[in-house]
């Protein structure tokens, strides 16, 4: 198997304001969101970083996508490493998390093609992709209505389309199905299914065991910022459901590791 | 220019053009309101202060000496003889402006002014009593020309010497050497750097907090952020956009006040030549204003970018207003002369309201000018640099 994505070593520590420290119900000024964090994901495989709430599924992620610095650590994305060539990582991979916000005043039309431009995608080709990406997920009709009147789901199908304008070998999902009702969930888990089968690599990060169970190739298990468990999904369940090996794993690492 | 920046500055236009809304506040209302309230507010305070030109004022006159007598009669006034009435009985007259004016002329006034020797301190000089009342503007305009007309008769009478007199070699001679340009162009070189920046800067200040600050609160930004696009092209297309857009509502305040200026001037400006620039001067204005714009939306695009929210943004380009009224201020007060020195070019915003100044006074040097243009356009591009590095800084973008 080829590896197209290798996370090394990854950390990052925030700083946190007064305000973080009340919400945390801390006294230190740091927190370690994500600590020596090592992964690698193979080519045409759904990797999924399962966690509960602040593990730091989020922070990797954004390391992975070049959006924030590892403090230490690299991740190697395809041949090119996100601290030394970000420019290059941001070329091959798709990022869809939804802190990623479409600016509500324009049409998703508007914005495929915006968005086409800045990654020099020739029209010709940007209008195959939109008429396929659009008809897929039913944006056609709401193809001239501003973002600002489209139903959440809507919303997020357009910014899933716009995150694949370039059409990614890499695509970086957090939380896809987020906030998501029942049919529309349904169609992004195919859709990811879709482009596994389109030889696509696919790294998501949820909380949800089903969505784990039902995509993913392999799993990391992702808890206080550090990689508790990572390997195929058969051997993490090892013969039982995920959530209860999830509890397993979670108690040995919270038991072996109480400060 | 780069794809990217071209990409960047035509949607930052359908954003903005698109919104008739936006559209209607930030460029057709300045311009509009502007107008509006100086030509009709402000002129029509004016006007009900200007009095009315066919008025004769009525003057009651005492004991008039009979040398005066065609000269009051020469004046657009209704002279009425009142040297029967007790003067106590027509002051109630004046207080109430049923009349402007008494002349009291003392009895025998002629003959007390030939026998008058300056050199004999013994001798009083004959005493002429005007009463007037202040708060009539009537009263207030006739005293002036009475008064003028006396102080002119006291020269004829004891002329020593002359000044201006008319005399047939003179009688063509303009004594006021200021031309109608010149006049002019103190008015405008005085007032219209400093409002012309005021209005630039508000113009900034209505598009760029919201295209900034807005775009990361609302997490916009971050979603150009994880494009490979070059953060100095989102820098420079923001920039070069977003000045565009604050030139138009900038130059559309400023219109409002050419508009309304002759209104405004009333008949201080009847006669003035409006035309006195040349195509060049134009230029040089322009050329001045384009990089002045550069300058303040960079500058404001970096506050914008350090902000969180607009309206934290808004709150912190407040102080930069106060530096820009300190610098502006007293080049308005200056009069309208231009610093000549070209250090002082070299600071921005105070060389454009100087290089301004000089060239709307007719009085600029090329090299301050230009001096002005170019290390504003140079401070820009330091600016976008700046901005370019805040773009690339996840502390500043992504802040919690
Ligand atoms: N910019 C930041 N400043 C300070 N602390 C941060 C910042 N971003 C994340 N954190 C903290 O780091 C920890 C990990 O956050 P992260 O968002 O990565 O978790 P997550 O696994 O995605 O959680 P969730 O399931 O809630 O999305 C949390 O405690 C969070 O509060
Ligand atoms: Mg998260």
């Amino acid at each position: 198997m080829e590896t197209i994505l290798v996370a090394e070593g990854l950390k990052k520590t925030f700083s946190l304001s007064r305000k973080q420290q009340k919400l945390e119900k801390t006294n230190s000024k740091t927190k370690v969101a994500v600590d020596n964090l090592s992964f690698s994901a193979y080519k045409g495989e759904i990797f999924g970083l399962l966690g509960p709430n602040g593990a730091g599924k989020t922070t990797t992620l954004r390391m992975i996508a070049s959006l924030i610095r590892p403090d230490q650590g690299d991740v190697v994305v395809d041949g090119f490493s996100v601290v030394k060539d970000p420019q290059k990582v941001r070329e091959r991979i798709g990022f869809l998390t939804s802190e990623l916000k479409l600016e509500d005043f324009f049409t998703p039309n508007y914005l495929f093609d915006f968005f086409s431009e800045l990654y020099g995608i020739d029209p010709t080709t940007r209008n195959e992709r939109k008429q396929k990406l659009f008809s897929r997920f039913g944006i056609e009709k709401f193809a001239e209505v501003k973002v600002a009147n489209l139903s959440t789901g809507m919303k997020q199908k357009v910014s899933l389309a716009i995150s694949l304008v370039h059409d990614p070998d890499i695509i970086i999902f957090d939380e896809p199905t987020n906030g998501l009702d029942v049919l529309t969930a349904k169609t992004v888990t195919d859709y990811l299914l879709e482009l596994r089968n389109m030889g696509k690599s696919i790294i998501l990060s949820t909380h949800i065991f089903s969505l784990v169970e039902k995509v993913c190739d392999r799993v990391g298990v992702v808890i206080d910022g550090r990689m508790a468990a990572c390997d195929t999904l058969e051997q993490i369940r090892n013969g039982k459901s995920l959530e209860d090996r999830f509890f397993d794993i979670y108690s040995e690492m919270k038991g072996g590791n109480d400060e | 220019m780069n794809n990217n920046i071209t990409t960047i500055i035509k949607k930052e236009f359908a954003r903005f053009f698109g919104d008739k809304r936006m559209v209607f506040t930030t460029v057709i209302m300045p311009g509009l309101l502007i107008y509006i309230i100086y030509s009709f507010v402000v002129g029509g305070i004016r006007d009900t202060f200007e009095s009315d030109k066919d008025y004769r004022p009525k003057v009651y006159v005492q004991q008039m000496p009979q040398l005066l007598q065609p000269m009051f009669e020469a004046l657009e006034m209704d002279i009425t003889d009142a040297t029967t009435t007790d003067i106590e009985s027509i002051k109630p007259l004046i207080e109430n402006k049923d009349i402007e004016l008494l002349v009291a002329f003392p009895t025998d006034f002629d003959s007390a002014m030939a026998n008058y020797d300056i050199s004999d301190s013994t001798l009083a000089a004959p005493n002429v009593l005007i009463y007037s009342n202040v708060t009539n503007m009537e009263s207030g305009k006739a005293e002036t020309v009475v008064r003028s007309i006396l102080s002119s008769y006291e020269e004829t009478i004891c002329n020593k010497f002359n000044i201006n007199a008319l005399t047939d070699e003179t009688a063509n001679e303009e004594f006021n050497l200021a031309t109608d340009e010149d006049f002019m162009g103190q008015i405008l070189s005085a007032m219209l750097p400093f409002m012309l920046i005021i209005f630039l800067y508000s113009g900034c200040m209505a598009v760029a907090p919201e295209s900034i600050a807005g775009e990361k609160e609302r997490g916009t930004i971050a979603t150009l952020l994880v494009t490979p696009m070059n953060r100095s092209h989102l820098a420079f297309g923001k920039i070069i956009s977003l000045s565009f857009i604050a030139l138009i509502s900038g130059l559309s305040s400023f219109l409002g006040v050419i508009l309304s200026l002759p209104k405004f001037m009333g008949s201080a400006m009847e006669g003035m030549p409006t035309n006195i620039y040349t195509t060049s001067d134009y230029l040089l204005i322009l050329g001045i204003i384009l990089s002045t714009v550069l300058v303040l939306i960079s500058v404001i695009s970096i506050i914008s970018a350090y902000a969180k929210t607009v309206k934290e943004a808004s709150t912190l380009v407040l102080p930069l207003m106060l530096i820009i009224m300190i610098v502006g201020i007293p080049s308005t007060i200056g009069g309208g002369n231009a610093q000549t020195a070209i250090s002082w070019y070299f600071i921005p915003i105070y060389n454009s309201i100087q290089a301004m100044t000089g060239v709307f006074s007719f009085s600029y040097s090329l090299i301050n000018v230009a001096t002005t243009i170019a290390i504003n356009i140079v401070y820009a591009a330091a600016f976008s640099y700046v901005l370019a590095k805040m773009f690339n800084s996840e502390k500043i973008m992504f802040a919690k």
